[in-house]
C-alpha cells in the first residue's frame, strides 16, 4: 500500500518506521528541514519537505494513488485539513487523524475523517488504568468507536464474587471475552466460570452500556 | 446582525470596526489581547481573548445565536476548521472564511463554506491595474 504520513515529529517518525517494516510504500511530508534530515538519515529517502495541507504539495507526491493518509502533525486543524484535502480532492479511500483535543472527535467524523485517534484520551486511559479506584477502563475502540474493549477489575466487595458467569445480568451488547485471575492465568469464559476477587475481566461493550457493565460487575456503590 | 469574527489582525480588526459602525453587534476573538490595538477607541462591540477552536470561547462569544461567523486569522487551516465548527456544530446561518491558498479555497467553497482568497483576489486586482 502507498501510505502518506503528514507530520514528521516523533509520532510520524515511528509510524513511518513501522509501516516500512511492514513492507509498505511510505512517504512522510514535513515542513521542518531538521526533522526531514533526521528522518532521511534514519529511514532513507522517504521524506518530502513541504506543507502536507497544501493541495499543490499533495498533488506533487501523487496523493491520488495513495491508499491511506495519516495526519499526525501537532495541530488538530492541520490534521483535519490534510485529511479533508486528501479525501475531497484526491479521493484517498482512508484518512486517519491524530487529535489533541478529544472534543474535536465528533466534528472530525462528521467532516469525513475515517479514523480519529485522540492522543489525550489514550494517555488519560493509560493513566486511569494505573489509578487505584478505577475499576473500568477502555482499552480499545473498534468498529469506528461503536464498540469498545474494556478491562474491569473485580473488587473484593463486588456482588459477583463467587458467582458463575451464567448468573450475571449483563447489559445488552456486552460480552465477557476473557477472565484473568489474580495470579495471571487466563481462562476463556464458560457459563460455569466462577469469578473471584481481583479477577480482571476483558469485555466488549458499547460506550452507552459502559457504566451499566461496570455496575453489573462491581456493584452500584460508586 | 450578530457577527462573530475570529482573528483580530488588519483585516479582522477593520471588518469589526466597519460592521460595528454600521450598527451590527460584533464580537471579535483573538488569542492575543495585543491584537485588539487594531480596534478604534470608539468600538462598541466585544473584544474577547481566546481561541476560536475552543468550545468555551465560542460559546462565550455567543456563537449559538450568531447570524454570521467570519474567520480571519493568519492560518488557513485554523480558519476553515473554525468555520466548519460554526457551520456544523453551531448551525450558524452564514459562515465566511479567509483562505490564502487558492486550491484549498476552491475545495472548501465546494464543501459549502463561503470563502475568500486574498491571494487570488489581490493578484487579479493587480493584474487589472497593470493591464489597464
Amino acid at each position: 500500500m502507498y501510505i502518506i504520513v503528514v507530520g514528521g515529529g516523533e509520532s510520524g517518525y515511528y509510524i513511518a518506521r513501522t509501516l516500512l517494516n511492514g513492507g509498505h510504500e511510505v512517504l512522510v511530508i514535513e515542513s521542518d528541514a531538521k526533522r526531514c534530515t533526521i528522518i532521511s538519515d534514519n529511514l532513507g529517502n522517504i521524506v518530502f519537505r513541504g506543507d502536507g495541507c497544501e493541495a499543490a504539495t499533495l498533488e506533487e507526491v501523487g496523493t491520488n494513488r495513495a491508499d491511506i493518509l495519516i495526519g499526525v502533525t501537532g495541530h488538530d486543524e492541520d490534521n483535519l485539513v490534510a485529511c479533508q484535502v486528501a479525501k475531497h480532492k484526491f479521493n484517498v479511500p482512508r484518512t486517519i487523524a491524530r487529535l489533541k483535543n478529544p472534543k474535536h472527535e465528533g466534528l472530525f467524523k462528521k467532516l469525513g475523517v475515517d479514523v480519529t485517534v485522540s492522543s489525550t484520551n489514550l494517555i488519560l486511559a493509560n493513566i486511569k488504568r494505573e489509578l487505584p479506584d478505577s475499576p473500568l477502563c477502555s482499552l480499545l475502540a473498534i468498529k469506528g468507536g461503536t464498540l469498545e474493549v474494556v478491562n474491569v477489575k473485580i473488587p473484593p466487595n463486588s456482588p459477583v464474587v463467587g458467582k458463575q458467569l451464567s448468573e450475571l445480568e449483563l447489559p445488552e451488547e456486552s460480552i465477557i471475552c476473557l477472565v484473568v485471575s489474580k495470579g495471571g492465568s487466563t481462562q476463556i469464559p464458560k457459563p460455569s466460570t466462577v469469578l473471584a476477587a481481583e479477577d480482571e475481566i476483558v469485555a466488549i461493550t458499547t460506550p452507552e452500556n459502559e457504566i451499566a457493565l461496570q455496575n453489573a460487575l462491581i456493584g452500584n456503590s460508586s | 446582525m450578530k457577527v462573530v469574527i475570529m482573528g483580530c489582525g488588519r483585516v479582522g480588526g477593520r471588518l469589526a470596526t466597519i460592521l460595528d459602525a454600521g450598527g451590527h453587534k460584533v464580537v471579535i476573538i483573538d488569542v492575543d489581547s495585543y491584537s485588539f490595538r487594531w480596534l478604534p477607541s470608539a468600538f462598541k462591540g466585544t473584544a474577547l481573548v481566546g481561541n476560536g477552536l475552543d468550545e468555551q470561547t465560542m460559546i462565550k462569544a455567543g456563537i449559538e445565536n450568531a447570524d454570521v461567523f467570519v474567520s480571519t486569522t493568519e492560518g488557513d487551516n485554523r480558519n476553515v476548521m473554525a468555520a466548519q465548527i460554526a457551520k456544523h456544530i453551531y448551525n450558524v446561518p452564514r459562515v465566511v472564511s479567509r483562505i490564502y491558498d487558492p486550491i484549498r479555497e476552491e475545495m472548501y467553497s465546494k464543501l459549502g463554506i463561503e470563502t475568500i482568497s486574498p491571494t487570488k483576489v489581490g493578484a487579479e486586482l493587480l493584474q487589472k491595474v497593470i493591464e489597464e
